[in-house]
């Protein structure tokens, strides 16, 4: 296997969607083992990473390089992305009426465990692992049986989404905005489900509005995102003092 | 939607070849001679030659229906060919092993190796290869329980009055254009009869081959369920690639005595032409039952084939009681065109019909559900329920519902729901972000759509339609 000492090396990235340019040239690499928090206000760009970085349809990276796990991330399709080891928790997961939970979360683990060259699982050693992690996200059993997240509230779909990062055990979890519409409780669940996942071999990037998730998360490194760059950088402090003054003071920084 | 569902949209048709069976054809034409023809070729008692002229002469009186939403180019009768069987056929093979090599070739292409079909577990198989039917198997079986399931063709010859009293009974000849056409030049299908109390100890399948050249398929079903039986009867449909298009005109009729119930479950793969449409065949298949006291009739169909579908499997609830149900999934892809979907026609007291249409349109296809719910007037406190739903792939292609409701009696109730929904960029992606690639996510998604009717398929066959799906849909997306 394939050993490098950077999970993610992102230089000069320039990204658009539509006509609109919305990064510009940002710059952030990612050890293996990280935790990094990205900030900032409302259309810095902060979707926009997690999307281009998953090959989202419409997000056009136009000039730079992302190297993954020393591959180039950009040139690849996304489901192989996502069969490396890339993960993208969405702000809003959709519903795919009629899909089983249990079907796609077999039909996805088996992808990546081919893509791996290893051996599925067979359906009772999946339902197995399927229902620890339903437990350790505080979702009944008979979410895997319904539709995807058809009929789910919005914290339902949230830690469904955890409770899928879990069993496909990627290498780079990119959480977008996990925490929006969460109250605190299913907030603790979510974290506690991500903190279970923490290890020296994987990497987060935790795209958040609000300091309280990194309270439960602990980050790293945390990063201002205005008008499409990084700004600023630093530990977990900074979380704070942006909560304690806002984003106005950094975004002149950005011009 | 994107460029991405566009391009998954295409593929070979991947049952598509032709095998080389000497056969004896007709020359294209259709006449009072050709009718004689096909009739003598069978040996058929006057009767039954009779009753095909009578058809003719129906069907030389009518003009060919334009109402469906379905265009394609008008139809020579007289360039077809009505009557053409397998040659090795003059002797009826006892065993598969006198069966032609290249029929089992055929087969074992298909999937359906027959000398393992004998061992799979209660299906019995009435192969019907072109016009005449090749093996049969499970006969022994059948027999002992007193079912009778043979080609119709035979079912003439030795049950006389049962195909007297019946056949044209639920569809007459002149009830449309296709059905006159079928009656007097059918060539052949199967005959099932349940005896009052059994129930069929297997379900019956047949499989259909269309492999001559412009030869005209028509297939002719006639199942009765005595009182208090019950048969599962099966139909599966393949056919090879071929150039020029082909008209496939059948008649299927089901007579579902007091408490007696059939369940008719059908996939249908024809050759639905190339990419740009060329080459299909043409479906016009006229399939209705007929239910007395307390009996109930389940049409489930899943048709990814054909390159027009013209297609309506249809309950007449006479009885008191009696329920009819239809169940579909048709997909369309490429410049298919289908119209189909079911007749509920309600006469008796507390009658029930339930109406589940999946419609699932890719490519630059038109899929049109076309349903009549009649309400007559001694149908007291009849109950309809109609669910149609339409899914479209890519932005080139229609779904169009034209549901009618007739009532005629105050307290029947009948409730219709409708959907029209699109296979989703997000949904895609969200399936690709989880390490799926773009052809498995919409299979998937599609299959998830059908899975209220695929619930109600026999086993083996959910699986085969879910892979034909799959199948239908390769390059859908990409």
């Amino acid at each position: 296997m394939f050993v490098s000492d950077t999970m993610l090396k992102i230089n000069d990235l320039c990204a658009k969607v539509e006509d609109k340019e919305i990064l510009r040239q940002l710059n952030l690499e990612v050890k293996p083992g990280e935790i990094h928090a990205i900030m900032g206000p409302n259309g810095a760009g902060k979707s926009t990473l997690g999307n281009v970085l998953s090959g989202r349809p419409g997000y056009e990276a136009t000039a730079g390089h992302v190297e993954f796990k020393g591959q180039d991330l950009l040139d690849m399709d996304p489901e192989i992305r996502a069969r490396e080891g890339l993960f993208l928790a969405f702000q809003y997961p959709v519903e795919i009426p009629g899909v089983s939970n249990m079907e796609l979360l077999k039909a996805s683990v088996d992808a990546r465990r081919a893509h791996a060259g290893l051996e599925e699982y067979s359906a009772i050693e999946f339902m197995k692992m399927a229902r620890e992690a339903c437990k350790t996200v505080n979702l009944d059993q008979s979410f895997l049986k319904r539709g995807v997240n058809e009929g789910f509230s919005g914290g339902e779909k949230k830690r469904n989404e955890i409770m899928q990062m879990m069993l496909l055990e990627p290498s780079l979890c990119i959480l977008d905005e996990t925490d929006s519409g969460l109250d605190i409780d299913a907030l603790q669940v979510v974290a506690s489900g991500v903190n279970a996942m923490r290890s020296a071999d994987r990497s987060f990037i935790v795209v958040t509005h609000y300091q309280r998730l990194l309270d439960y998360i602990v980050p790293d490194y945390v990063h201002v995102l205005a008008n499409g760059r990084i700004v600023k950088s630093g530990d977990k402090s900074l979380a704070l003092e942006l909560e304690a003054k806002g984003y106005s003071w950094l975004e002149n920084e950005a011009v | 939607m994107s460029e991405q569902v566009e391009s998954l949209i295409r593929k070979e048709y991947s049952a598509g070849f032709h095998t080389n069976i000497e056969s004896e054809t007709l020359p294209p034409g259709l006449n009072e001679d050709v009718i004689r023809f096909i009739s003598a070729k069978k040996n058929e008692p006057q009767w039954m030659l009779d009753w095909r002229l009578k058809a003719f002469k129906i069907w030389q009186g009518m003009e060919e229906p334009e109402w469906a939403h379905v265009k394609y180019p008008k139809i020579d009768f007289q360039s077809i060919s009505y009557f053409s069987a397998p040659k090795s056929l003059a002797d009826r093979p006892k065993s598969l092993d006198e069966v032609d090599p290249d029929l089992i070739e055929t087969y074992n292409k298909l999937g359906i190796p027959l000398h393992e079909q004998e061992m799979l577990a209660g299906v019995a198989v009435d192969a019907v290869f072109d016009s005449v039917s090749v093996v049969t198997t499970f006969r022994g079986k059948l027999e002992e329980a007193g079912v009778i399931f043979c080609p119709i063709s035979e079912a003439v010859h030795k049950y006389p009055e049962l195909i007297k009293k019946y056949i044209g009974s639920v569809v007459p000849q002149r009830d449309n254009y296709y059905s006159a056409l079928n009656s007097a030049v059918f060539s052949d299908g199967s005959f099932v009869y349940i005896p009052k109390g059994v129930r069929c100890p297997m379900e019956l399948s047949t499989y259909f081959r269309i492999n001559e050249m412009n030869t005209g398929q028509f297939e002719r079903t006639l199942i009765i369920a005595d009182e208090g039986s019950h048969v599962s009867y099966l139909e599966g449909c393949t056919a090879p690639q071929r150039d020029e298009n082909q008209l496939h005109a059948a008649v299927v009729e089901l007579v579902a005595l007091d408490n007696a119930e059939i369940k008719y479950s059908t996939v249908q793969n024809w050759y639905p032409g190339d990419e740009q449409g060329k080459g299909g065949i043409y479906n016009f298949v006229t399939k209705r039952g007929i239910c007395h006291t307390r009996a109930k009739i389940s049409w489930t169909q899943v048709e990814t084939g054909s390159a027009v579908t013209w297609k309506y499997p249809s309950c007449i609830l006479k009885g008191d009681h009696s329920i009819g149900e239809f169940y579909s999934v048709a997909l369309t892809n490429n410049y298919q065109q289908a119209d189909t979907g079911t007749k509920m026609i309600h006469l008796g007291k507390h009658t029930k019909s339930t109406i589940i249409s999946k419609g699932i349109s890719a490519g630059k296809s038109q899929n049109a559900y076309r349903g009549l719910v009649r309400m007559g007037p001694t149908a007291e406190g009849a109950r309809n329920y109609t669910q149609c739903d339409s899914l479209l792939i890519g932005d080139r292609c229609g779904a169009h519902t034209f549901p009618y409701i007739e009532s005629a009696h105050p307290s029947a109730v009948v409730e219709h729901e409708a959907t029209t929904s699109k296979v989703s960029d997000d949904q895609l992606f969200l399936c690709q972000q989880r390490g799926l690639d773009a052809e498995k996510a919409v299979s998937m998604i599609v299959n998830g759509f059908c899975r209220e009717v695929f619930k109600q398929l026999p086993m083996e066959f959910a699986v085969e339609a879910g892979k034909l799906l799959e199948v239908s849909l390769e390059g859908s997306v990409g």
